[in-house]
């Protein structure tokens, strides 16, 4: 068990106590050893801020409610339809599309850790990663889901997605009504986040 | 044997706490500096993703529980960067050093291969490895939970889904087995399904009596119903 020691053995535990002096210690110990360039974290803090997020996987969701062979092709395999509007790579190698029915609701969660469509959604938000989410999404998902405001009929079924390997899945929230005739880029602006965890429906904004 | 992370199903945790869209990516500077040092890091090439998941999971659970999410990233780097050998623990101690690491400079990933890095992905289906036993539709039961693959475990097979009944739903091909892979025993590929538990399977007092949870699962975690 290599990885197993007491814990005042850990070597991590030799690190400044403050979080920030922490990051900063590993960087500059990894800097002067060459390995690290301060570059190339700013970019891809830059990739995550600026670059990958929601917007991406809200434009996939608008093409889809447009266009039903673009729908039919992002269900039978979301990985290449994703790919054909750019979007692919790390924490997104294996995309999975679940679709939201007047029948059945889908939401997604990691209980072992956070594992998130990153290529999709982005970083994903501090609650998905919390121990809150991640033990009570599996067990008790309609009381998790009136936290968000979101209340489902007793009658319709909801499937949980705990993302236990490397396939990431993106729920297309139902397209609402009164949207009939918009435009992909008007349809992509009321696709949020959390309708494509499955925390969110979407509606048209008052 | 349990390990802390898996906690799917614990009571005691409280409410979640929506954001509805409002909280920035990194709500601390040092997040996304931690992030980054991770994702740089790993691109060295040292560990696989299933080791540093693994050297997470590994944190004592007093550590675990009273970590930010950021701080057990952290901390799991520090661990990996001293058990590969990439730093000394002295050099972490007095963080600082007057040696550069000769024999991984040609690995260090520049500022501009960002994007193409992050976008190459590392998929883990793999086209070896043994024949799916099962077919969509079969009924399958789950093997007892517990990290019982490899002595010190490391499993995708929550406790709470252990020894339960569910039914074959999608099969992705063979992928990368974690519980080996995390521990340097080879990638041993194998199929992966997608299997559905009725939630009255898991729970004695399911949300919703028609309720599904869908689980990833690898071929050795199931055996035929």
């Amino acid at each position: 068990m290599p990885h197993d020691s007491l814990d005042h053995d850990h070597a991590h535990s030799v690190l400044p106590s403050d979080p920030a002096l922490r990051v900063k210690a590993l960087e500059t110990l990894l800097v002067q050893k060459g390995l690290i360039d301060p570059k190339t974290l700013d970019a891809i803090i830059d990739t995550y801020e600026n670059k990958i997020g929601p917007q991406n996987g809200a434009r996939l969701v608008a093409k889809a409610w447009s266009d039903p062979d673009f729908m039919a092709k992002l269900m039978s395999d979301a990985t290449a339809t994703a790919l054909e509007l750019g979007f692919y790579g790390r924490q997104g190698e294996h995309l999975v599309a679940v679709q939201n029915t007047e029948a059945v609701h889908n939401l997604v969660v990691c209980t072992l850790c956070s594992c998130y469509p990153w290529p999709l959604l982005g970083i994903p938000p501090s609650w998905y990663k919390s121990d809150a989410y991640r033990s009570r999404a599996v067990r008790e998902p309609r009381k998790v889901l009136a936290e968000f405001g979101v209340q489902l009929n007793e009658d319709k079924e909801v499937r949980v997605w705990d993302s236990t390997a490397e396939i990431r899945y993106l729920v297309i929230p139902q397209r609402p009504l009164g949207t009939e005739g918009w435009s992909e880029d008007a349809l992509a602006s009321i696709v949020s986040r959390d309708s494509m965890i499955g925390t969110a429906l979407v509606e048209v904004p008052q | 044997m349990s390990r802390i992370h898996d906690m799917g199903g614990r009571f005691g945790d409280g409410a979640v706490t929506p954001d509805f869209g409002q909280e920035p990516v990194f709500k601390e500077e040092w997040h996304g500096r931690a992030l980054a040092l991770t994702l740089a890091s790993g691109f060295l090439g040292q560990w696989t993703l299933d080791e540093g998941r693994h050297m997470r999971e590994s944190l004592s659970p007093n550590d675990y529980m009273r970590f930010s999410y950021y701080e057990k990233w952290l901390a799991g780097l520090a661990n990996l960067l001293v058990e590969k050998g990439v730093v000394s623990r002295d050099e972490l101690e007095n963080g600082s050093t007057n040696t550069a690491a000769e024999a991984l400079l040609a690995r260090v990933i520049k500022a501009e291969d960002v994007p193409a890095r992050l976008s190459k992905g590392g998929p883990t289906e793999r086209d070896v490895g043994p024949k799916a036993l099962f077919a969509v539709g079969d009924l399958v039961k789950t093997h007892p939970a517990g990290n019982t693959t490899v002595p010190g475990g490391h499993t995708r097979l929550p406790i709470y889904a252990g020894g339960k009944t569910g039914q074959i739903v999608a099969i992705h091909g063979n992928h990368v087995f974690p519980d080996t892979n995390a521990h340097q025993a080879g990638e041993a590929p194998e199929p992966l399904y997608t299997v559905a538990f009725k939630a009255n399977e898991l729970w004695k007092h399911p949300d919703g009596p028609k309720d599904l949870v869908m689980l990833d699962l690898w071929q050795s975690y199931l055996a035929p119903l």
